[in-house]
């Protein structure tokens, strides 16, 4: 029945989608593998680990846009779902480490030994087991999650209150992680990963087999997303967007509803941290700071909020638009950001996703919505 | 004071609401007989709207009875379970929902399981569907399903309300200015599609335009100032020289 339900969930544009990630999680770690370097069809392992980053994000601007796009939901601390499933994968792979790390503790990550530790703190124990760790990357984000929605909602915070409250838990847990005495690396984080489920982290097979993880796991997240959206609970969570009280005097318990879109989001940007954390070869406190969350709605924006499509477009085009500038001119990047949002306000309600839309729409059948068949690209994609 | 609930399908007693010390409801009682349509009107600010509010769960009175069914406290309840007990609501203002289509806005108020795994695996049925249509067809919609809500007219919007507010099958249904800012012939229509439904269920009205009040032909109750001035037939309550002066005195 689920996966029936899933399949039937996908549109045109949809498919279209999910067979582009399939084919990119077999043609991309082919092209770093299989073709010889001088080729034009070679793709470096620097490029490969770069695209599977871009890759993670584009799963943590899926997840924003499912509470932001569909129901209205500001988060400005989604990134704190996505370092929290970084931080349960990286205490994986240092797990992993073993003996081999600079005190050489069979148990004891490095971090621990130098701050004179005698014993692995009860938290950290069960991640040596992949699937502990795992459960982990879905479970603390979830649980974290369901508990602070089902605070806020219950309350009826909405709004600026709700966005300001969710800034305020990610710039939470950010000072909290940079303690040392939290026992998660403090200001360095964890890094100098080894091993993952057994295969040296650096190898190039690992680094492909890594993209294509997370070019599945979009897929998933994608086709997963797709199903909510376009089911009665999707109808109902816009139908929240649009008119809250509304869908209340209707009959919908309208917490419910948004407490399980604000969990199963969180899910998918823990879990979208946990892949990013083995291409980068570090998580640390950073990851916490609440603009890493801002960024991530403004790639919502710009590629199309309330599409599905539109934040994996966002997510790369902003990204690699920011490995470009960084790049090139530095200093430049953060008010190109800046202006491309205030652009996207202003100009472009429905992002990238929207202009191409109405350039299609436009030109084929301009007079499509009086037999009703033009959507809104929310519905559409 | 129960007992006097008895047999009523909606029973306020003694009710009042303050505002930061302004009493918008002010000793307020007012009993509806099942089957019962009424119609409320009185000034602007009378508190018609807020008493609505005090019905449906928004508000809750600083004291009072307001009894559903002769004994269910709809004081103690929130609003998605009073509109599941099956009291249905529509706004002064048109709320539909914009992005969605005009079938999908009735789709989404069709009575059903209001739980979110329901919705998450729900698949409309054949019945569903004909009860969608016939719906469409009552409120004069049935060539407009694939428009989204967003590009209805004002008077379409209000009867896509009214439709959405029948899809619940409520048993009560509680109309603030359903003819507010319709077109002289829509206001006719309008008081033709409410009658048509007082035949199976409770209704109470709101409106200030006196000749659909008129065109309804029912019980009247005049409220001013969060109380109830008179009750009775339109004609009667017009003669009221409390009613004149409130009216004529503004
Ligand atoms: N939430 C509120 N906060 C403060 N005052 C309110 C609120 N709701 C209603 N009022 C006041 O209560 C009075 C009654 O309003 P309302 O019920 O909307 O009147 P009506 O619908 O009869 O025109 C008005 O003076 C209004 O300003
Ligand atoms: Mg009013």
């Amino acid at each position: 029945m689920i996966t029936s339900f899933l399949i039937n969930s996908l549109d045109r544009r949809g498919r279209f989608v999910v067979g582009l990630l399939v084919l990119l999680a077999l043609l991309v770690p082919a092209g770093n593998l299989l073709v010889p370097e001088a080729n034009a069809f070679h793709v470096s392992t620097y490029q490969l680990t770069l695209c599977g980053k871009y890759l993670t994000y584009a799963l943590l601007a899926l997840s924003v846009d499912l509470v932001w796009g569909y129901c209205g939901i500001l988060s400005l601390g989604h990134g704190a779902f996505f370092a929290l499933g970084g931080y349960a994968m990286g205490m994986y792979l240092m797990r992993q480490i073993g003996a081999r790390g600079v005190y050489a503790d069979p148990v004891l990550p490095d971090f621990m030994v130098f701050l004179n530790w005698k014993e692995l703190p009860w938290f950290w124990h069960g991640f040596d087991m992949a699937w502990y760790a795992f459960l982990m990357v879905m479970l603390v984000p979830g649980v974290l999650a369901f508990l602070f929605g089902w605070l806020s909602f219950r309350s009826r915070v909405t709004g600026v209150y709700l966005s300001i409250i969710t800034q305020a838990l990610t710039y939470a847990l950010l000072l909290a992680f940079f303690r040392n005495d939290m026992g998660f690396g403090g200001n360095n984080g964890l890094t100098d990963f080894k091993d993952i489920l057994g295969f040296p982290i650096q190898a190039p097979g690992t680094r492909a087999a890594l993209f294509a993880a997370s070019a599945l796991m979009l897929a998933l997240g994608f086709v997963v997303a797709s199903a909510v959206v376009r089911s009665k609970l999707g109808k109902v969570l816009v139908a929240i967007r649009d008119a809250e009280s509304r869908t209340r005097f209707i009959g919908y318990r309208v917490e419910h509803y948004k407490l399980f879109v604000w969990t199963l989001s969180a899910v998918m940007a823990g879990i979208a941290g946990a892949l990013y954390v083995p291409q980068v070869g570090i998580i640390n406190p950073s990851e916490f700071d609440p603009a890493a969350s801002i960024e991530a709605v403004i790639w919502v924006a710009v590629g199309g909020r309330g599409t599905l499509i539109g934040p994996l477009i966002g997510a790369v085009a902003v990204n690699f638009g920011k490995t470009w500038f960084t790049g090139v001119l530095p200093e430049v990047w953060l008010y190109a950001l800046g202006a491309l949002f205030v652009v996207v306000t202003l100009f472009l309600p429905r992002g990238l996703v929207g202009l191409w839309d109405r350039a299609v729409t436009g030109r084929a059948k301009p007079v499509k919505d009086v037999d009703g068949s033009e959507r809104q690209a929310g519905e559409a994609a | 004071m129960t007992d006097k609930a008895e047999g009523s399908l909606l029973y306020l007693d003694d009710v009042s609401v303050s505002f930061d010390g302004f009493r918008a409801i002010n000793r307020l009682s007012l009993v509806l007989e099942p089957g019962e349509m009424r119609a409320i009107i009185g000034p602007n600010g009378a508190g018609k709207t807020t008493m609505m509010d005090i019905i449906t769960g928004k508000t809750r009175p600083d004291t009072g009875d307001v009894l559903f069914d002769g004994s269910v406290d709809l004081t103690r309840l929130d609003e998605a379970a009073i509109a599941n007990l099956g009291i249905g609501r529509k706004f002064q203002k048109p709320t539909v929902f914009e992005s969605h289509s005009v079938e999908d806005n009735i789709a989404l108020a069709l009575k059903s399981r209001r739980g979110a795994f329901a919705a998450l695996f729900h698949r409309r049925s054949a019945a569903e569907q004909e009860r969608i249509d016939g719906l469409l067809s009552t409120i004069r919609l049935a060539d407009k399903r694939h428009l989204l809500a967003a590009r209805l007219s004002h008077g379409q919007k209000q009867w896509l309300e009214i439709g959405m507010l029948l899809a619940q099958e409520p048993r009560l249904l509680l109309v603030d200015e359903p003819a507010a800012g319709m077109t002289d012939a829509e206001t006719a229509e309008t008081a033709i599609l409410l009658k048509e439904i007082a035949k199976t269920q409770s209704v109470v009205v709101v409106e200030h335009d006196m000749t659909f009040v008129r065109a309804l032909g029912v019980k009247v109750t005049v409220l001013h100032e969060g109380s109830v001035l008179a009750e009775g037939s339109l004609d009667a309550v017009s003669a009221n020289p409390r009613v004149i002066e409130v009216y004529l005195g503004r």
